[in-house]
């Protein structure tokens, strides 16, 4: 497993460029771009199960999907950020991306530690330290839980 | 109990007597909007929406304006399925190429009111706080959840209460007192917040205001909104918007806010946005003769009448420096024409201007006006974000539609107090 680290404002533009929005919208289109602009090596070399550090305000910018797709579909099992920005959070949330919210967590970490999640309990632990961060409410579980929104509303449809 | 104005238009619009922050409540948004997105989105619910057919014809606003007029047989096709799928469901609210913005037409047509509550696949949805309305952006899967069922769930946002107080300058427009703003609080200052302007703000005309909301989220917030006065009714009934199709929202005194900043409207200098983020905000003193390519005047941001006049006004029987390329961009047709017919667009065009149809355009730096490595972009534009205009090893510069036509006539970055 490799982890990914990166700074604050890791913006829309840098998890992929505006240019191809209006020409990629599947996942093995948008692989080869994600993070083109910042991380040329990310595509080669991101593998499933990788996670992603980040710092504040990761997915500022456009309402683009693309970037949660994208990275949903190369395997990250987390993103771990100081914060996350609304539209990406939501979208996050939409694809069934796991992103956690916990800034001591991503402070304390530095390069070679271990880190490993648990979700039930609500804990990530780093090296020798552990953290934990909130749970999602309720209603925001149901649409993970269904595999994603559109799922969720394709079973809400056919209850109606 | 006292509430801000996105806790009781979020308590209006789930038929709760009052929310609180953090709260997640469900919500049946007045429009959603979308754009040349809208192929991507139709196509994630095919069979379902064809089942079930579009919960309302007069839900959807769609607008094609990112890439204006089709770049390539795909961005073609993905127009020309939007077009089908608005013939066969009897879309109400459609505007094909050359109308404007998705953004400055939600506003033009009256489709963004005092009260109501949009949402929209496009992170300026923001924008229609300057008309009073509750606005935000979600992403393409939700857009299309949204056609098919109408409803959405929303968190009840913290609110921040900016206070305007004084006046600006002459040279000194709402473009820099947003980007002041962003450069005080940072881009994830209001991050997840409703951002109220509060104060001073008759000397803010709706132009003035749509620059300033639109640019909420490039402080992070959910939306950003100036209150129903006069001259938000005046605009409606410029418009043909009567009083009496509208119920404004106002928040309550004594609401309670999560944080409160004050600012002097004549403390507020002209400020550049430098290269990469939106908060790297710098007085102009410390750019100026920093070397300019290209420059963009218009977009969502301020490619209104009133910028465009601002710049017409500088460019009048001179010429830009002969190193810089000048983009005028404006945000609808309606504006495009009230321009040429005032002689605003041969000022422009004389003065060097090159003319774009009315849309997104090097904005996103998905169709025109790409930038080349090294080059330099002094816009008007709301993101400076690094490959943003289509390359990474160039450089985008934010400012005033003032800063940026003087800056035009020098070939670097040059504050308009010199020629105003």
């Amino acid at each position: 497993m490799n982890i990914w680290k990166y700074d604050d404002n890791i913006d829309t533009d840098m998890l992929f460029p505006g240019k191809y929005v209006y020409t990629c919208s599947i996942a093995e289109e948008i692989k080869p771009h994600l993070l083109e602009d910042l991380d040329p090596s990310f595509s080669k070399n991101v593998k499933k199960g990788d996670i992603i550090i980040a710092g504040k305000n990761f997915g500022c910018g456009s309402s683009r999907e693309q970037p949660v797709i994208g990275l949903k579909a190369v395997g990250i099992k987390v993103v771990i950020a100081k914060s996350f920005a609304r539209i990406f959070y939501r979208a996050a949330i939409n694809q069934g991306l796991v992103l956690i919210e916990c800034p001591d967590a991503v402070e304390y970490y530095s390069k070679g530690k271990n880190v490993e999640i648990d979700m039930d309990n609500g804990k990530i632990t780093v090296g020798d330290k552990s953290f934990s961060f909130p749970r999602l409410p309720e209603q925001i579980i149901a649409i993970r839980n269904a595999g994603g929104l559109l799922e969720y509303t394709r079973d809400k449809l056919k209850n109606r | 109990m006292e509430m801000t104005f996105a806790e009781k238009i979020l308590a209006k619009y789930s038929d709760s007597k009052e929310v609180t922050p953090s709260q997640i409540v469900t919500v049946k948004p007045d429009h959603i909007l979308s754009h040349d997105n809208t192929a991507a989105i139709i196509q994630k619910i095919y069979p379902e929406i064809y089942k079930y057919g579009v919960y309302s014809k007069n839900l959807p606003i769609i607008v094609l304006d990112h890439i204006i007029p089709a770049s390539s047989e795909k961005t073609a096709n993905n127009h020309k399925v939007i077009r089908e799928f608005v013939k066969k469901n009897e879309i109400i609210n459609f505007f094909d190429i050359g109308n404007g913005i998705c953004h400055q037409l939600v506003v033009e047509k009256g489709l963004a009111l005092p009260g109501k509550l949009l949402l929209g696949s496009d992170s300026h949805t923001c924008s229609y706080g300057a008309i009073a309305a509750f606005s935000s952006g979600i992403d393409r899967t939700e857009a299309a959840s949204l056609l098919l069922t109408g409803e959405t769930w929303l968190k009840v946002p913290n609110s921040i209460r900016m206070k305007l107080n004084g006046k600006l300058n002459p040279g000194v427009y709402s473009k820099d007192l947003i980007l002041h703003i962003i450069g005080d609080i940072s881009s994830s200052g209001a991050n997840y917040c409703s951002v109220e302007f509060h104060g001073n703000v008759e000397n803010f005309s709706i132009d003035d205001r749509f620059t300033i909301t639109n640019m909420g989220i490039e402080m992070g917030a959910k939306n950003a909104v100036f209150f129903c006065d006069s001259i938000t009714k005046k605009y409606l009934e410029n418009i043909g918007i009567k009083e009496s199709s509208y119920i404004p929202i106002y928040a309550d005194e004594g609401a309670n806010y999560f944080k409160k900043y004050e600012y002097d409207l004549n403390d507020i200098s002209p400020v550049v946005a430098c290269p990469h983020t939106v908060d790297n905000v710098k007085p102009i003193s410390d750019v100026s003769d920093v070397e300019i390519q290209q420059c963009l005047i218009g977009t969502c941001t301020n490619g209104r009448l009133s910028d465009l006049k601002i710049a017409a006004d500088i460019l009048k029987g001179k010429k830009i420096n002969s190193n810089v390329r000048l983009l005028i961009l404006p945000a609808s047709k309606d504006i495009f024409e009230k321009a040429l017919n005032s002689g605003i667009i041969g000022t422009l065009v004389k003065a060097g201007g090159v003319l774009l149809p009315p849309g997104c355009g090097p904005c996103l730096g998905a169709h025109q006006g790409a930038l080349a490595p090294k080059e330099r972009c002094l816009s008007t534009s709301n993101r400076n974000f690094k490959g943003r205009m289509g390359c990474k090893d160039a450089e985008i510069y934010l400012a005033s539609p003032a800063t940026v036509a003087t800056s035009a006539l020098y070939g670097k970055i040059t504050d308009p107090r010199e020629v105003i």
